[in-house]
């Protein structure tokens, strides 16, 4: 049932990101919003582990200590609790601390510092503290590393009410985000996707930010929204244009970029577009965003919806480390664009 | 005591296993038929090597991310190894856990471990049950000296010494943990230092030396079967690879000199030219052992290569127990 008032398209966004020809890639953009926030604020630190002399084991801190020394990049011991409870602590006596998790799964290491700590102290405390903290890690799966470090565990985090949680799908939002994030007065965990790091795309050189909670419109079309952040934008866009090309279809692509605050105004505006909705993301399945955003959708525009919202995400276990298995895994643009065809009603070619 | 000729024979032959098996996994490492993280022990044979022969079967381990060396020592099958390492389905994981989570349960060594700080406490809980039933089994942690700054290490290892429980805690003490110099992240320059904090005796040694690792941890070991709770060992060694994979000169974090200086110290070269010296094993016995378990070593490539990958279908099992 599609209902009469149907929006002709969802509310124009502002892009947020100047205009530029420079690429850059993933970890390039956030090597140099790292450069720039902290030329800009004295009161920017970095601490974790390897960060310094190393420049982080992936480089995202590279060069940084040569240009603002062992006070303002500091090599931790491997001590994720008191590497989260350093910066909380710092951020309440007036710093800016960027503390740094290797791995996604080592979030869970200082689970207390952030849920339990970080993200309550303001409230606990009748709104006296302030903590201008930034959390970065690096998830995602698809490169054998194995069920301790590949997870991708956002829901986990969004469940907790004082944290902001940050998933950029592509160079130019991963720096445009990040800065956000620094300047932000209340803890963010900033997650990049560990197979994007080589990706490339337009990056302006300029200091620019975009807003936490404000998604972003990546592909405009009538048939069926797709909502997707992280590297699965990504593999959404790819599966956009399969069902473009292959079938004539038209999805609209919305990232909502941040998972907390979620930009619900823009996926209920597109759901009452496109009448469909499928929800894609790494995480598994049950319990994960998704869920969330389903109950949204249906909460605030069921009158639209012409099928149930869809979710493709992992099935429920940990992450295999055999190629062989992790393939089958993580969702790809061909798991994504069955979903799409389900939901439409449309045989799924070769299912 | 002084090793039996026959316990250096079996020191001799646990090393030179892990050695030529991490030399193995590297040389597929680099040309891209072992996806994922690769953490080699070649450097630290002489510790895994020790403590397992001086451990008897029963004895648990617990190991960490750089684990391949504590489950060949623990007597692990190099074809299983090797194929669980390429992600194979007669891998020990059935493909499933790769270099960071190989294990061998019948053997008691209770697994890799992806976190680091992460396999400490376990090695507990093997002591406390050991001790519930009252029997005279021992468990073995082994950790690095970058583990020792993570709060589940301090945990556990107090927790074992108020409760008095039978654990030997092996400190591989490398140096470094990742690319970061020890001397940055703790204030203190032996990590043994520690144990006098828990209350429990703690002794360094060499650990390039196999039979000084060996004679400690017998002692540690009976020490705990007689009930008088954990020892604390520092073994000073070295890793020549670096963190992960294959490479071992130019990096930024230590120097090339560094790295020769303890190659001269090397604990296969050392024992073998020891008791060749003392005319207790002869060269040619020595390099009989070398060729049998380059041959083993050369089965294992083989048996993980020719090893399918897991079937799909296996992908959602063993997420629980299922009721029987
Ligand atoms: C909780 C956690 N933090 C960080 C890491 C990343 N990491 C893996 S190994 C390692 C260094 C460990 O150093 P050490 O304990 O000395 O062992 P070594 O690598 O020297 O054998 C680090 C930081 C991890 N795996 N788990
Ligand atoms: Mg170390």
């Amino acid at each position: 049932m599609t209902a009469t008032t149907t929006p002709s398209s969802v509310h124009p966004q502002p892009s947020f990101v100047p205009e530029t020809d420079r690429e850059l890639t993933y970890l390039g953009a956030f090597n140099e919003a790292m450069f720039q926030l902290m030329r800009e604020d004295e009161d920017i630190f970095v601490a974790g582990e390897d960060v310094g002399l190393q420049g982080g084991v992936f480089g995202s801190f590279k060069g940084l200590s040569d240009e603002f020394g062992e006070r303002r990049v500091v090599d931790t011991p491997i001590a994720e609790q008191a590497i989260v409870g350093l910066g909380i602590g710092a951020a309440v006596a007036g710093l800016r601390p960027v503390v740094d998790l290797m791995f996604f799964d080592f979030v869970m290491v200082a689970m207390d510092q952030i849920a339990n700590q970080a993200a309550k102290l303001k409230y606990m405390f009748g709104g006296k503290a302030t903590l201008p903290l930034t959390i970065t890690t690096n998830g995602g799966a698809g490169l054998s590393a194995a069920a301790q470090h590949s997870q991708s565990l956002e829901a986990m985090l969004c469940h907790v009410p004082g944290l902001k949680v940050v998933m950029p799908s592509s160079p130019a939002d991963l720096k445009g985000l990040l800065v956000a994030c620094v300047r932000e007065n209340n803890p963010t965990i900033l997650v990049k996707n560990k197979r994007m790091f080589g990706t490339t795309g337009l990056v302006p050189e300029e200091l620019y930010e975009i807003p936490l909670g404000v998604g972003n419109v990546v592909r405009e079309g009538n048939d069926v929204t797709i909502v997707a952040y992280g590297r699965m934008v990504e593999e959404s866009e790819k599966a956009a244009q399969r069902l473009a090309d292959e079938h004539g279809l038209s999805c609209e692509i919305i990232d909502p970029r941040t998972v907390q605050p979620l930009d619900t105004d823009l996926i209920v505006a597109s759901a009452k577009k496109t009448n469909r909705v499928v929800v894609v993301h790494e995480a598994v399945r049950f319990g994960g965003l998704g869920a969330e955003i389903a109950a949204q959708v249906q909460e605030e525009a069921f009158d639209y919806l012409d099928a149930p919202v869809a979710r493709v995400a992992a099935p429920f276990s940990p992450i295999p480390f055999s190629p062989g298995l992790e393939g089958h895994y993580v969702p790809n643009a061909k798991r994504i664009s069955a979903g799409i065809l389900e939901t439409l009603g449309r045989p799924v070619p070769g299912a | 005591m002084e090793p039996s000729v026959e316990i250096i024979k079996d020191l001799h032959r646990r090393m030179l296993r892990i050695r030529l098996f991490e030399e193995a996994a590297g040389k597929l490492f680099e040309g891209n038929k072992m996806p994922g993280f690769l953490h080699l022990y070649v450097g630290q044979e002489a510790v895994a090597a020790g403590v397992c022969v001086a451990m008897r079967d029963d004895d648990q381990v617990s190991s960490t991310h750089r684990g391949h060396g504590h489950l060949v020592a623990k007597g692990g099958d190099l074809s299983k190894m090797m194929a669980e390492l390429m992600g194979k389905a007669d891998g020990y994981c059935n493909g499933k856990g790769g270099s960071m989570h190989i294990c061998d349960l019948d053997l008691n060594m209770l697994g890799a471990n992806g976190i680091v700080g992460g396999g400490t406490p376990i090695a507990v809980g093997a002591g406390f049950a050991n001790k519930y039933r009252g029997n005279d089994t021992v468990s073995v942690a082994f950790f690095g000296d970058g583990s020792t700054n993570i709060g589940a290490f301090h945990e556990a290892i107090n927790m074992a010494a108020a409760l008095k429980l039978p654990v030997l805690f092996i400190c591989e003490n490398n140096e470094y943990g990742e690319y970061t110099r020890r001397d940055k992240v703790m204030a203190i320059n032996d990590v043994v230092d520690r144990a006098a904090g828990y209350g429990i005796p703690g002794v360094i040694v060499d650990g390039m030396d196999a039979m000084a690792v060996y004679e400690a941890s017998l002692e540690g070991l009976d020490r705990a079967r007689r009930g008088e709770g954990p020892t604390f060992i520092e073994c000073k060694t070295y890793r020549y690879y670096n963190h992960h994979g294959v490479q071992t000169l130019g990096m930024k974090y230590r120097t090339d000199e560094e790295v020769e200086e303890w190659k001269k110290k090397d604990c296969i070269d050392a024992l073998e030219k020891r008791v060749t010296d003392a005319g207790l094993i002869s060269a040619e016995e020595l390099a009989a052992v070398r060729a049998e378990v380059e041959a083993e070593v050369a089965e294992a490539v083989e048996f993980g290569e020719n090893s399918p990958y897991p079937d799909a279908s296996t992908l959602l099992t063993d997420v629980y127990t299922e009721m029987v």
